[in-house]
């Protein structure tokens, strides 16, 4: 890992890309501000981990588990309520090397913006305060629609892309803010197959240059078929570690409750597991 | 004929004024409703317009510039807000209801109180483009210039917060510097324009062109350009049109910038409702 000196926070080496310490949120972002002492409003609750550099981590877990809740403490867009988060040894309100690509309901696909826009966004940090992108950050947009196999669509309104693409100029835009660490809230949700092999393609490309990946997903399958690492949550960590180790059936009872049929099969625990639709 | 048509105002000094009035205020108002329209803001935009009411009257009460009791109030009124909304203890359009009827309520009571209340009122209400003067001139001309330049300044920063907020504090821009600077840039601009369309007419001029030209573009700045060209055309026209109609101002402008609007609605290439049904 590099030492980052273009403005953001320098990271300390021997720390671990993110770093949870007993965290703890009242209530899921968005909701009122009446925060209660009740231990039942918590989105999340007593959660402790950390994630060396490079790894790739599925959050898994059911609606309203906090995922989401645990992605935006990550980016720092959030604050908890206890405990502490730890990016590369500080908190996240420093860094510019956390990219978080939203789910796709949150975006405004009407808005006036092409694809290329959309990536050069991802320099503001860089180019800073009251200064037009130079030619160098242009050809970073360039290089990081290529990455992602999007040139051709650099010049589209977003609006007229499709949800896959428009996944991959939002990761896109997380290669262009050079994203040590990228947090993707349910970026497979609607897609098709090969749009989703496209995305761990891209993925896996990313491997090289030690960029650490945290997604939330409903999909187990394709969790354990593409991770290094699973966490099952529901507003705590229920199980975390390697797939094998993390999706057994007292794992997945104890986090969905009786809102998961496992089909268990003795030698590979994983490759049948699908989670029931549940109004989603 | 047609050049007689459109030189022949010019020779009065209140027509020429009215005209620079309204093309400074076609250009500043789209521009800001560009941001208005994006980030669905209407209704603020709207209660800001009222908000200034109780300004007005103070400032006109001791004498001061009638602009400058606008500005104080429309900054304070747009900082207030800001604040609200952010504490969420309540819904932000109740809170802005609240706010909005409450200060107008009061700056309608003040006027009252000093005499002269219809006249005033219907100044201010759908203001008075005739009347403009050579003062109001070189106060709309600062302030336009202030927005203009803090827009080109902050160009991309104002994207990013429009787009994705969330962007914006994972790199670290100050998101809440930014957002309550947009806050103020819309007092600002409500305040230049309410000598040219008044209270009850401002969220047209802020809301119409641009939306308007967001039928006609795929690019933030294409869609200014457009927006601004709309509000150009809409003020100037609109001022022929008071003159040779002997209609009010106002409304005249408004009604222009609606038409255009209706235009682009029926016939934008691709979008308009013509070839949607084709």
């Amino acid at each position: 890992m590099t030492q980052r000196s273009i403005r953001g926070i320098s990271h300390q080496p021997a720390s671990p890309c993110l770093q949870f310490v007993d965290v703890s949120v009242a209530y899921a972002g968005g909701s009122h501000g009446r925060t209660t002492r009740n231990g039942r409003d918590l989105a999340l609750q007593h959660i402790s981990f950390q994630v060396e550099s490079g790894q790739r981590v599925a959050i898994v877990g059911p609606n309203g588990a906090g995922k989401s809740t645990l992605l935006h403490l990550a980016a720092g867009t959030i604050q908890p309520t206890s405990g502490q988060v730890q990016i590369f040894g500080t908190g996240p309100g420093k860094h510019i090397c956390i990219a978080y690509v939203p789910q796709r309901s949150q975006i405004d696909w009407s808005f006036p913006v092409t694809a290329a826009d959309v990536v050069m966004m991802g320099r503001a940090g860089q180019i800073g305060l009251l200064r037009r992108p130079s030619r160098q950050d242009k050809q970073v947009v360039e290089e990081s629609l290529a990455r992602v196999n999007a040139l051709p669509l650099a010049h589209k309104q977003i609006g007229e892309l499709s949800g896959g693409q428009q996944q991959r100029i939002f990761i896109a835009r997380a290669l262009a803010q050079k994203a040590e660490l990228l947090l993707l809230d349910e970026p497979l949700t609607g897609l098709d197959m090969p749009s989703q092999e496209t995305i761990f393609a891209i993925m896996e490309s990313l491997r090289p240059d030690g960029v650490t990946v945290l997604m939330a997903t409903h999909d187990l399958t394709l969790a354990a078929e593409h991770f290094d690492q699973i966490m099952l949550l529901n507003r705590e960590v229920v199980a975390f570690g390697q797939p094998t180790a993390v999706l057994t059936p007292e794992n997945l009872l104890h986090a969905y409750g009786g809102r998961m049929s496992v089909f268990m099969q003795t030698v590979a625990p994983t490759a049948a597991l699908q989670e029931q639709p549940h109004g989603h | 004929m047609a050049i007689e048509w459109l030189l022949q105002p010019l020779q009065y000094a209140f027509i020429v004024r009215a005209l620079l009035a309204a093309v400074m205020v076609g250009i500043v108002c789209p521009v800001i409703g560009v941001y208005i329209v994006l980030r669905g803001m209407a209704f603020l935009g709207d209660a800001l317009a009222h908000i200034i009411l109780p300004g007005v009257v103070v400032a006109y009460l001791l004498g001061w510039p009638l602009a400058l009791g606008a500005l104080i109030m429309g900054t304070v009124a747009a900082v207030g807000i800001g604040a609200l909304t952010e504490r969420r203890v309540l819904k932000e359009d109740t809170a802005i209801g609240v706010i909005l009827a409450g200060l107008f309520a009061l700056g309608v009571a003040m006027l009252s109180a000093t005499g002269n209340y219809a006249v005033d009122l219907t100044h201010f209400l759908f203001g008075n483009l005739l009347g403009v003067t050579l003062t109001d001139l070189r106060i709309t001309f600062l302030l336009a210039t202030f927005v203009l330049l803090t827009i080109v300044l902050f160009f991309k920063e104002f994207m990013v917060i429009s787009f994705d907020p969330m962007l914006a504090i994972t790199l670290r821009l100050p998101e809440r510097f930014l957002r309550y600077l947009l806050l103020i840039l819309i007092a600002v601009t409500i305040v230049i324009s309410l000598q040219v369309v008044g209270v009850a007419l401002m969220l047209a001029m802020l809301v119409t062109p641009a939306a308007a030209a967001s039928l006609l573009t795929r690019r933030l700045h294409s869609m200014m350009v457009w927006a601004v060209g709309i509000g150009i055309f809409s003020g100037v026209t609109g001022v022929y049109l008071s003159f040779y109609l002997d209609i009010a101002s106002g409304p005249a402008v408004v009604l222009v910038a609606t038409a255009v609007f209706i235009l682009t609605f029926l016939f934008a290439p691709h979008r308009g409702m013509v070839w949607q049904r084709a």
